[in-house]
């Protein structure tokens, strides 16, 4: 142990990078105060147990499941979020100058942002070039003149910011028009409290939650002029966007309701979010929707993550955004050289901060000077492209590639931006138990507090994915980190951060579940028990194949065929095992196991059990901020172990049947968990509600599929019984009847009785539950899916065992059982569509009208 | 003596459409050219907001919704409209500038001329290609004055392009219309204005009406009895210069401005966003008569 008295030692190994900065290490080799504090606290765990804690920090990130999903594949591949347990430190002396730096610079925005849309005094007086604003595929001209109510326009304000070799900080880039990573600065602080409380012992680490209070006090405060109790939504584009995580994150730690833009919807010029029980007014809207995306109706037509009319809305002053659409012409390093100016204008004064060295190409000398210095700048587009990447090294170019990059700065000279190159300083990262120095950024957030800014005292660091690298990003690799601001003041030795204000929680209004979150548990629910029958008619079928294939005796090569047939129809995954078309149709059912194979591993097939499991997996998602750590826990299991099936095309039978084994040993946990930590509010009565209505619609069609065609007894008796197994329903029957399995039996069991959780009656009695707790939506007459559960009944009641099980000798088939079951079968979907055409209308699609473009729109046909 | 248009847009719904929201910019410009007397937007159903206001480039645009469910919209605009003839210019065909003098001028102007320089820079509707800069440059030689550059460019267009409804949408890209060299009137705007901005040349597309009087024996020029489009060009001393590609016209007394943008996109007629998944037709008329 080393001795809180002297200097703590630098961390063996540990080579610092000569060309860049250190952050921990100084001049004269020994570690930097705020560093040697840091230390001290370090070395008292251990290098043994920090490696430890670092594996607990992974495995917490893992089952809380924090992700950022990385685009460019065509599925969405949610990437498990990381972190470093070594946090990346500023002294109190250097964050009180940077403090004061990006809210003067966080000032300046807001006011660069409202003259752009206002008077446009910046550019009738020359302070900054026409072409820079005019050019930028930001500037929305549909937003000129708005602005919110108050002193800001800009909400949320965001820098990337660097330190070069000569030990300052820089401001690299800005966000301003949907500001991520405050969400993972959060969590990540939350992990490391969790994880490492020891390392906060006497280091007074300032608290993230001044800037999330803030937030909210400011949201409240814009909302407050529309509504006492002001609703207050974040805007995501949803699961697929890289960081859903985030978004949700944010929403149930706020207390805002996290909506996709088919939740809302404009209306009489003010915006509503579709709710099971109607429409809700919405005051505030949080966004992380890009601007041209927010409303298809004035920006990008063919944008379905918007709302419709939301534009007028905001012009109109009825809702408040934050930020509103048009911050991106913000996002413009083109902007960069002007800022010092733009200062004076506004405030007399110059910029705290330097902002790192810019040339814009639009001026003749500047265009100059970057195309003889090409090789030693960042050369940068002034937006930010689709698909296009944004910054360019120019030293890392080959003759050819260098010539036309400096072709297209002579053509378009006003969409290109050189910049100095940085030389990122290096921070201590903990990489496979050693300690190493990363090239590192920090992005730090700011938030309006009415009058001024708060920023949140730390951020997120993000570090190279190897000590080399000079790119830091997500999206390709690399670590992030907690930031640790040390303190002057005292602090609690373990920092928390508040999850609730008791304003925010006053507001959060609780309860409402809009209609889109409502479908998506119904589809959780439906998926939960399409897997669960799936798998366990699959078991039953592959365990009988298994066994009959060492008989071999006439009836089991029957019934097996029937089943094979049967397993088709009730996963629809036709042709299957009845393609008549098909010569080899009947080799196919004397090899079955390549098709059993496929049916169960190809997630490209309709219908395959893995098919399944990935839209129940994405109905997971959707709804993510529904389940509890535990049931993440499950989830996460289940993800895995479908992930770690190598190679499906030689599974066996009995690996095959261990796979479906544990998925239905981790779907019941999933159901049990749900049962024990869903609040019983309209969540729960939805995603219960699925469960039913799939339940009842997967025994209707195996009966169907197993029991309808009359065999030899025997062959019967075997098929018989599989339902039964399949069903988990064969100790059920040996105990209430004692005896034989025949079909009079089964068909009570299954169909009758209303004491068996399996039986269709049992699951229509809940389901009619669950339909009676809807919210209503007509007073006096009853609703439709209601009349369709008054014909199921009269159905099942209208039958009897006896009749069902009276076969037709000439049709060699059970036709009264058919009827039944197929009538049934009719009667649950019309109760689906039912609930779905009262209760999911958002599923109403939007769509553009033509226009009057041209003259050939006349000649209509 | 005034022009009067009635322009009428209905659409009819396959199924009840519950929710619309709709964009009109069909209600013309005063300008220095024309002075509209009156227009009067009449939509049925009745809207259940509408709220009218100017764009960013001074258009009128009327926003409505509609909240009830409708099975059909109409939405018909009557304007009166008398021209101007327009003072305080120099007659264009007599301006000695040439092109190369404007585009100094302009792009060197510190920033009095935001107007005019709003319009150099090409959208992604007026994107030129090669194909296009090179279509462009002759109509362009050393030292021409502009409004013969701009001249030649509308008699060229006219003479190498087919018109032909229903050949391109909206979606189609102008690298096609060069290519096939086939198109209708917008495209032949955006096409002269991606030339000229291609340049570095001021334009702007202008969102109108043409009105003809088919003397006997002669063909109707193209464009009759519907929404029409072609483009001005900005000429130092003499402001802004339309030219009517489509028709090989200098716009005169037949040409009724509704309103300009940078393209199309900026000066829709009629746009909307319906709540409905089922189809819909588009029924449009265009009428334009001199009323005494």
């Amino acid at each position: 142990m080393v001795s809180n008295l002297g200097s703590a030692a630098v961390p063996p190994g540990y080579l610092s990078n000569q060309y860049s900065y250190d952050e921990m290490l100084g001049k004269d080799g020994h570690l930097r105060p705020h560093w040697d504090a840091f230390f001290k606290s370090l070395n008292q765990l251990g290098s043994g147990e920090l490696q430890n804690r670092n594996s607990e920090i992974s495995r917490l990130l893992k089952e809380n499941g924090v992700t950022y999903n990385i685009y460019g594949n065509s599925k969405v591949d949610n990437r498990d979020w990381n972190m470093d347990a070594v946090p990346f430190l500023i002294s109190k002396e250097e964050w009180e100058i940077t403090e004061a730096a990006l809210i003067q610079r966080a000032s300046l925005f807001n006011l660069l942002l409202q003259d752009i849309y206002g008077e446009q005094q910046l550019i009738k007086k020359g302070i900054i070039p026409l072409e820079l604003v005019y050019n930028h595929t930001g500037f929305l001209r549909q937003c000129a003149g708005i602005k919110l109510p108050g002193k800001h326009s800009l909400v949320l304000y965001s820098a990337d910011m660097a330190r070069s070799p000569d030990g300052k900080l820089w401001i690299i880039s800005d966000r301003t028009q949907a500001p991520s990573g405050s969400g993972y600065a959060l969590e990540n602080r939350t992990v490391m409290t969790r994880v490492l409380p020891e390392l906060f012992n006497g280091l007074k680490v300032r608290h993230l939650s001044p800037y999330f209070d803030t937030m909210s006090n400011s949201l409240n405060e814009l909302g407050a002029r529309h509504h006492q109790n002001p609703r207050i939504v974040i805007l995501t584009p949803g699961p697929g966007n890289e960081t859903y995580f985030e978004h949700s994150y944010l929403s149930s730690n706020l207390g805002y309701t996290l909506v996709q833009g088919h939740d809302l919807m404009v209306k009489h010029n003010f915006v509503w979010l579709k709710t099971l029980s109607g429409l809700e007014k919405v005051d505030v809207i949080i966004r992380r929707v890009d601007d041209i995306y927010c409303d298809p109706l004035e920006l990008k037509p063919d944008s379905q993550l918007g709302v419709a009319g939301l534009l007028q809305v905001i012009r109109s002053g009825n809702v408040s955004i934050a930020n509103p659409p048009g911050s991106s012409i913000l996002e413009n390093p083109g902007l960069m050289p002007f800022l010092q100016n733009v200062s004076k204008y506004f405030f007399g004064t110059s910029l705290l901060m330097p902002t790192i060295a810019s040339w814009w190409c639009g001026q003749p000398k500047e265009m100059k000077y970057v195309l003889n210095n090409i090789q030693s700048l960042v050369i940068k587009r002034i937006y930010r492209g689709i698909n296009k990447s944004t910054s360019v090294d120019g030293g890392s170019l080959s003759a050819a590639k260098l010539n036309e990059l400096k072709q297209q700065i002579i053509k378009h000279p006003f969409l290109f931006v050189g910049q100095e190159k940085i030389n990122l300083s290096s921070t201590p990262s903990l990489v496979n138990g050693k300690m190493e120095p990363h090239k590192t950024i920090f992005r730090s957030f700011l938030v309006s507090n009415g009058d001024s800014y708060t920023a949140m005292a730390g951020g997120l660091s993000r570090t190279s994915s190897d000590a080399l690298n000079f790119i830091v990003s997500n999206q390709s690799g690399g670590q992030s980190k907690d930031t640790w601001i040390i303190s002057p003041e005292p602090v609690q030795s373990i920092i928390l951060p508040k999850k609730f204000t008791e304003k925010a929680a006053v507001a959060s209004n609780g309860g409402v579940l809009p209609s889109n979150t409502a479908e998506n548990l119904f589809w959780v629910g439906r998926y939960t028990e399409r897997l669960l029958g799936n798998a366990r008619f699959h078991r039953t079928v592959i365990q009988t194949i298994a066994e009959g294939n060492r008989l071999m005796m006439e009836a089991d090569v029957q019934a097996e065929q029937v089943l094979l047939k049967a397993l088709t129809h009730y996963t629809s995954t036709y042709p299957g095992f009845i393609d008549e078309e098909d010569k080899d149709n009947e080799e196919k059912l004397k090899q079955p196991w390549p098709e059993i194979r496929d049916i169960l591993f190809n997630e490209t097939r309709a219908g395959s059990l893995k098919y399944d499991f990935v839209l129940f997996i994405r109905a997971v998602h959707a709804v993510r901020d529904h389940w509890s750590t535990d049931t993440w826990r499950v989830l996460r299991g289940m993800e895995e172990a479908w992930s770690t099936i190598k190679d499906p095309a030689t599974t066996g039978h009995l690996k095959m049947q261990h796979i479906l084994d544990s998925l239905v040993t981790s779907v019941v946990a999933f159901i049990g968990l749900n049962r024990e930590s869903i609040s019983r509010e309209q969540g729960w009565l939805m995603l219960d509600m699925g469960r039913k209505m799939e339940q009842c619609l997967l025994l209707t069609s195996m009966l169907r599929a197993t029991l309808v065609i009359k065999n030899d007894d025997l062959v019967d008796y075997k098929l018989q019984e599989a339902v039964l197994v399949s069903n988990e329903c064969l100790v059920n029957f040996r105990y209430k009847y004692r005896s034989l399995i025949q079909l009079p039996l089964v068909l009570n069991l299954m169909i009758f009785d209303p004491n068996n959780p399996r039986a269709l009656l049992y699951q229509l009695d809940r389901l009619k539950k669950s339909l009676a707790n809807l919210p209503k939506t007509t007073e006096t007459t009853l609703a439709a899916h209601d009349l369709f559960i008054i014909e199921a009944y009269q159905l099942i009641h209208s039958a009897s065992k006896e009749k069902l099980s009276l076969p037709d000798e000439a049709a060699g088939q059970y036709l009264n059982l058919d009827a039944f079951l197929s009538d049934m079968y009719d009667i649950l979907s019309g109760i689906q569509n039912a609930v779905s055409k009262t209760y999911f209308v958002h599923a109403q699609s939007q769509k553009q009208l033509f226009t009057t473009d041209t003259p050939e729109g006349d000649f209509f046909e | 003596m005034y022009h009067r248009v009635i322009h009428k847009t209905d659409y009819i719904y396959q199924e009840a459409v519950s929710l619309c929201h709709n964009i009109v910019r069909l209600t013309p410009r005063s300008t220095n050219k024309q002075f509209c007397k009156s227009s009067v937007i009449k939509i049925v159903p009745e809207p259940d907001v509408l709220i009218e206001y100017e764009d960013f480039f001074g258009n009128k645009l009327v926003y409505f919704t509609i909240e009830k469910e409708h099975k059909k919209l109409s939405v018909h605009v009557t304007s009166e409209i008398e021209k101007l003839l327009p003072a305080n210019e120099r007659p264009p065909q007599n301006n000695p500038v040439t092109w190369e003098e404007t585009c100094l001028l302009t792009a060197a102007s510190a920033n009095g001329l935001t107007d005019v320089k709003q319009f150099i820079a090409s959208t992604p509707m007026t994107e030129a290609d090669d194909a296009i800069e090179a279509y462009a440059k002759e109509s362009f030689p050393q030292g021409r004055p502009l409004y013969e550059g701009c001249k030649n460019l509308m008699n060229r267009i006219f003479a190498d392009f087919k018109f032909q409804a229903g050949f391109t949408t909206i979606s189609t890209p102008l690298s096609v219309v060069m290519k096939e060299r086939k198109g209708v009137c917008q495209d032949f705007a955006h096409l002269a204005i991606a030339c000229l901005r291609s340049l570095g040349l001021p334009t702007r597309y202008i969102s109108g009406y043409i009105e003809t009087i088919p003397p006997p024996g002669v063909e109707k020029l193209v464009g009759v009895d519907a929404s029409h489009a072609w483009f001005a060009v900005y000429i130092p001393n003499s402001g802004w210069v339309e030219f009517d590609p489509t028709n090989n016209l200098i716009p005169d007394n037949q040409h009724i401005a509704i309103g300009w943008g940078r393209d199309y996109a900026d000066i829709t007629p009629l746009k909307g966003v319906i709540m409905s998944s089922g189809k819909h037709e588009l029924r449009v008329s265009v009428d334009v008569r001199r009323v005494r």
